[in-house]
């Protein structure tokens, strides 16, 4: 849990340090109090696509975290300079530039996982995670924070991804990045792995189940949304 | 035409953009608290789908795609960018939902009013940006991308309209403090992909 300090005064003279208390918040908030999906609803599409298997759920959310930090400092550096009326075309396609990057080099060294993830590479262009960071943090914050607020984000939403593929991959094929994790004589006695697990609804429901645990746990996020 | 009706009903039901891809989940969850708004939002989508999904086939076939430059001039020919597919897809979109944003405003205010901020949110929902990777990546043609979009466009509809209905009956039930509202929708989507799988293996 983040503790609560004193709201950061509107001015600011003095130089901060590079990890300051505030900015340490910045990157923190997003893993529990503020996390991108359970508490701000973004970015469920490919939450849920990605995570019947660890691997692409990890390689998934490194694109993510990479691409909401970089396209955060862009955008922040460019705060001043893009009209507001056209802020989204701009934010789009610095987005879109960035994905394709990501895209071209999973394509280039790690071409089974890039089939794997099929459209959600692309798809994190409309990702509302790096959109939401953009509109709600970047535009109105200095770079630093801001690529901060990034990472925070992606690592919040890498979170929720890496669990929910562990508990998928676990139950529903017994592996864990792909080596064998339930061992053969709990198959001999009788154990199957569960089909549920491999269907899309696993997903949704572990991340209900999620939601209501943080939830019961965090008090102050009840009726957020 | 056997073969498109069946497409056709494999976009609405067995391939529904929700319940078998979770695109377009962020406004499905944050939109589908009144039928109303939700309705509005599905017919959008449904809009902007068939407009989008053909025009970005246009784009990769004569534009994008090696060997598609050939028509300019025939040393063109070797060239490749579908690598540039991203950035010109979401700009088609962007610009496809803000042309139609300034029609629906001139022509029907109503409409507009009604739609709200729904309108410009569409470029970011997934499922529009999904059906054309989709349509990229399963190369239909021409006429297979139209009943494609279609198809999906109404899943989607059906689909948030559906997860309204459900969420407004659920304001008159009991449930435990920490599940109200996102948890326990996430969960009803969940049960309601169950039951879209029952669809799964349907061929006409």
């Amino acid at each position: 849990m983040a503790v609560e300090t004193a709201p950061a005064p509107v001015v600011e003279k003095k130089k901060e340090p590079l990890f300051s208390k505030k900015n340490i918040r910045t990157l923190r908030d997003p893993l529990d109090d503020n996390n991108p999906i359970t508490v701000q609803v973004l970015g469920i599409c490919s939450a849920l696509a990605v995570t019947v298997q660890v691997k692409p759920a990890l390689i998934m959310a490194l694109g993510v975290t990479f691409v909401t930090a970089f396209s955060n400092l862009i955008i922040s550096l460019l705060r001043h300079t893009i009209p507001t009326r056209v802020r989204i075309i701009v934010q789009l396609i610095v987005i879109a530039t960035l994905v394709t990057i990501v895209d071209q080099v999973l394509k280039a060294y790690m071409f089974d996982v890039s089939k794997k993830l099929s459209v959600f590479v692309g798809l994190i262009i409309t990702n509302c995670i790096v959109m939401g960071r953009l509109e709600a943090f970047a535009l109105a914050n200095k770079p630093w924070p801001s690529f901060l607020d990034g990472i925070g984000n992606g690592l919040g939403y890498g979170l929720i991804l890496v669990v929910v593929a562990v508990i998928r991959e676990l139950f529903g094929s017994g592996t864990l990045l792909g080596y064998q994790v339930v061992p053969q004589w709990a198959y001999d006695m009788g154990y199957v792995n569960n089909g549920l697990m491999m269907l899309p609804p696993a997903a949704l429901f572990i991340i209900g189940l999620y939601i209501w645990a943080q939830r019961s746990w965090n008090k102050k996020l009840v009726n957020v949304s | 035409m056997e073969h498109l009706l069946n497409l056709f009903i494999k976009a609405i039901f067995v391939e529904n953009v929700i319940f078998a891809f979770f695109l377009g989940m962020c406004s499905f969850l944050a939109v589908s608290k009144k039928i109303k708004t939700a309705f509005g939002l599905g017919l959008a989508v449904i809009f902007v789908m068939i407009l989008t999904t053909p025009l970005n086939y246009l784009i990769l076939t004569y534009l994008l795609k090696e060997g598609a430059l050939a028509w300019i001039h025939p040393a063109l020919a070797k060239v490749d960018l579908t690598f540039l597919s991203f950035i010109l897809f979401i700009s088609t979109i962007a610009g496809a939902v803000q042309i139609v944003e300034m029609v629906v405003e001139k022509f029907t205010p109503a409409l507009y009013n009604s739609l709200g901020i729904f309108l410009p949110l569409i470029t970011v929902n997934c499922s529009i940006l999904g059906t054309s990777l989709f349509m990229q990546e399963r190369e239909y043609n021409f006429v297979e991308t139209a009943v494609f979009s279609l198809g999906s466009g109404i899943g989607f509809f059906l689909a948030i309209v559906l997860l309204a209905a459900i969420r407004e009956r659920l304001r008159y039930s009991n449930i435990p403090a920490p599940l109200q509202g996102l948890g326990i929708a996430m969960i009803i989507t969940g049960l309601m992909g169950m039951a879209f799988l029952s669809f799964s293996g349907i061929q006409l």
